[in-house]
């Protein structure tokens, strides 16, 4: 119970609550106004920019869960996100399946995947986990390109329009309910998954894996179940990413993707549910905010328009310096530091 | 007359008058071990450890029963933390057996068993040089000792659905408990990085306390503390062997802690196991004084 004095809990139940005081009630409510009243107002292109946000933040989320707090460092994103487009775009394309369904089976498959790749992780740590897992980045895209009777090769795979109930869905207007829908209860799950025992025992696996051990926790189990989550919840954004887009083209799931989430989660906050999706907006957002930089300035400074892309990369990696050098934790600790000072002021302490 | 036998959570005085209920009521019974006080628990028979050249131990074997603070104590490099990680299974011995009985079917032998799954048969340790997980709070902390009572169902932990939540709360019951015996009800939701290393120490015993384990390994409880810890940590590891009935395996090196806490002490050296007695036994032993406590250390118990 939150009263002016202070916090006081009388139950156990009231401890574990994820909100306890009206004002943070009060801002998860604005925040879903927010959301529901953004897509009235947006332009068709912020719309679209908004939407890349939403599925980005469900793969940062499911790469956190594994980098952030499992601790176990991936470099197969890319190849992951691919497998879970690829499996969603081919079921409804090649077998019919309504999309929803399509895009289940995307989430097993992925996982699936992704526990295979998380293999190495019995044996391997740090950078030579990461090395391993970039054996996932190359032998997906390269199965993608090869295997051309089913994938197309590296030809684009056109995925027919999702259809439900005789309805097409289409637009961004209605992907956006989908996109921020799943998002949001990406979130939440994630958020579940780590206050309960499961979600505790992957933190410890990073903390400290020998105290781990000892305490109980099998660290082969729960590294495979850590990387075949984590995968599912990227399977889940790749799956949402071909239907949404409706063509899947190997060339969105290279290396420098996964690098991109990674540098998400690095910008938001490692083992921070709410930093994955800080960080998934600002490395969306950062290009975007550029490109407007550069046409507003481009009368002035021609030459900065025109090596716009490269202006962009170099921005790109002076914000992941900046970031490691300042705040390693990210905008969820900016975040919170924030909230801290505005709860104490006028006073200091 | 001779005085009743003790049931847990009594304590007899040490002036021989009757023996009086400790007034804290455990509502959990810390104690994961199914035998009778006494028995043999923990059987370790003839080890034999060698890295490559060097040998660790070599032809240890003790007994340690239950009910029991059973000491181990030696110089430096003889051995005794190889034989506690033995006993929970991060090393496997060459030869020999270390067989952790029940109390229901055939002992278990701990040098064959991965360490969680020794966790899961109630051999719980704090380590040396301290190994929390320094990120999460002390609640946290404390919660994960409860992961082998825990059933970890993925779907009702993504979904914050029935079991997984109502096994948060219920765990939670036992944790409190334990935080209340070590008195550090202040600290619950401090991350336990920012915590003093006494505390630290404190939070380690605390997160083995909550497996309920059969045995409890100590390394070194009070290695660095000052003599108020010290005595705290006394406190603790009596009250979790006398109120609870919990035994303990204690590598110490203050002699007068060791002295005055243990129901046995084993004395090892160069891997070899010199021997193993009562306090007062071991304190007179030639080859002890020889080999660790040094000649003219008559005032024991005086601690370092």
């Amino acid at each position: 119970m939150a009263t002016a004095t202070g916090v006081y809990h009388s139950t156990y139940t009231a401890d574990l609550a994820l909100r306890h005081t009206r004002s943070e009630h009060a801002r998860l409510a604005i925040v879903a106004i927010a959301l529901v009243i953004l897509p009235f107002l947006a332009t068709p292109y912020w719309l679209t920019v908004v939407n890349q946000i939403g599925i980005a933040a469900i793969g940062a989320i499911g790469l956190n869960i594994l980098v952030g707090y499992t601790g176990q460092i991936s470099l197969g994103q890319g190849g992951f996100l691919a497998v879970g487009a690829y499996t969603s775009g081919l079921l409804v394309g090649d077998l019919g399946l309504p999309f929803p369904l399509a895009m289940v089976g995307a989430v097993l498959m992925t996982a699936l995947v992704g526990a295979f790749f998380g293999l190495p992780a019995l044996r391997l740590k740090g950078l030579y986990l990461a090395i391993a897992t970039l054996a996932a980045q190359f032998v997906i895209i390269w199965v993608v390109r090869n295997w051309d009777v089913v994938t197309g090769g590296t030809a684009a795979l056109a995925v027919p329009a999702g259809e439900l109930f005789g309805w097409t869905v289409r637009g961004d207007f209605t992907w956006y309910w989908i996109i921020t829908g799943c998002a949001a209860v990406a979130a939440l799950a994630a958020t579940n998954l780590f206050r309960t025992g499961l979600g505790r025992a992957f933190v410890a696996i990073r903390d400290q894996d020998i105290a781990a051990e000892v305490i109980g926790v099998d660290p082969l189990r729960h590294k495979v179940l850590a990387f075949a989550i984590s995968s599912g919840f990227v399977g889940l954004a790749g799956a949402l990413t071909a239907h949404y887009r409706l063509i899947v083209t190997w060339e969105r799931f290279t290396l420098e993707v996964s690098i991109l989430y990674l540098a998400m989660i690095i910008v938001g906050g490692l083992g921070s549910v709410a930093g994955s999706i800080y960080g998934a907006a600002f490395m969306i957002l950062l290009p975007a905010w550029i490109q407007q930089l550069g046409q507003s300035v481009g009368g002035t400074f021609p030459a900065l328009s025109r090596n716009l892309p490269a202006v962009q990369q170099a921005a790109f990696g002076l914000v992941i310096i900046l970031f490691l050098v300042f705040e390693p934790r990210g905008l969820a600790r900016i975040w919170q530091r924030m909230k801290d000072y505005i709860r104490l002021w006028p006073f200091r302490y | 007359m001779p005085l009743p036998a003790l049931r847990a959570g009594e304590v007899r005085p040490t002036d021989g008058s009757r023996a009086h209920v400790v007034s804290r009521a455990y509502q959990h019974d810390l104690n994961g071990s199914g035998l009778e006080r006494g028995a043999v628990q923990v059987e370790v028979d003839a080890v034999h450890l060698h890295f490559g050249g060097v040998v660790a131990i070599e032809e240890v074997s003790l007994e340690v029963r239950q009910g029991d603070i059973h000491a181990i104590i030696g110089p430096n490099g003889a051995g005794k933390t190889s034989l506690l990680n033995c006993m929970s299974g991060l090393y496997r011995p060459q030869r020999g057996a270390i067989r952790l009985h029940r109390g229901d079917g055939d002992p278990v032998d701990l040098t064959t068993t991965r360490p969680s799954r020794s966790a899961r048969l109630g051999v719980a340790r704090s380590f040396q040089n301290i190994e929390l997980f320094r990120h999460m709070t002390v609640l946290e902390n404390l919660l994960l000792g409860r992961h082998v009572h825990m059933r970890h169902r993925l779907a009702a932990s993504l979904a914050w659905f029935g079991p997984a939540r109502r096994q948060e709360i219920e765990h939670r019951d036992l944790v409190e408990e334990v935080i209340d015996l070590l008195e550090i009800p202040a600290l619950r939701k401090l991350p336990v990085g920012a915590l003093a290393y006494g505390l630290q120490k404190r939070v380690e015993l605390g997160r083995a306390l909550c497996m309920q384990p059969a045995v409890l390994l100590l390394d070194e409880p009070m290695a660095g503390m000052n003599a108020e810890e010290k005595e705290d940590m006394a406190r603790f590891v009596l009250d979790v062997n006398e109120l609870a009935g919990v035994t303990t395996v204690l590598i110490e090196h203050d002699m007068g802690v060791v002295m005055d806490v243990s129901h046995q002490v084993s004395v090892l050296d160069f891997g070899r196991c010199l021997v193993t007695g009562e306090p007062d036994v071991v304190r007179s032993d030639e080859r002890v004084i020889k080999a660790y406590l040094g000649a003219g250390s008559e005032p024991m118990g005086a601690g370092t």
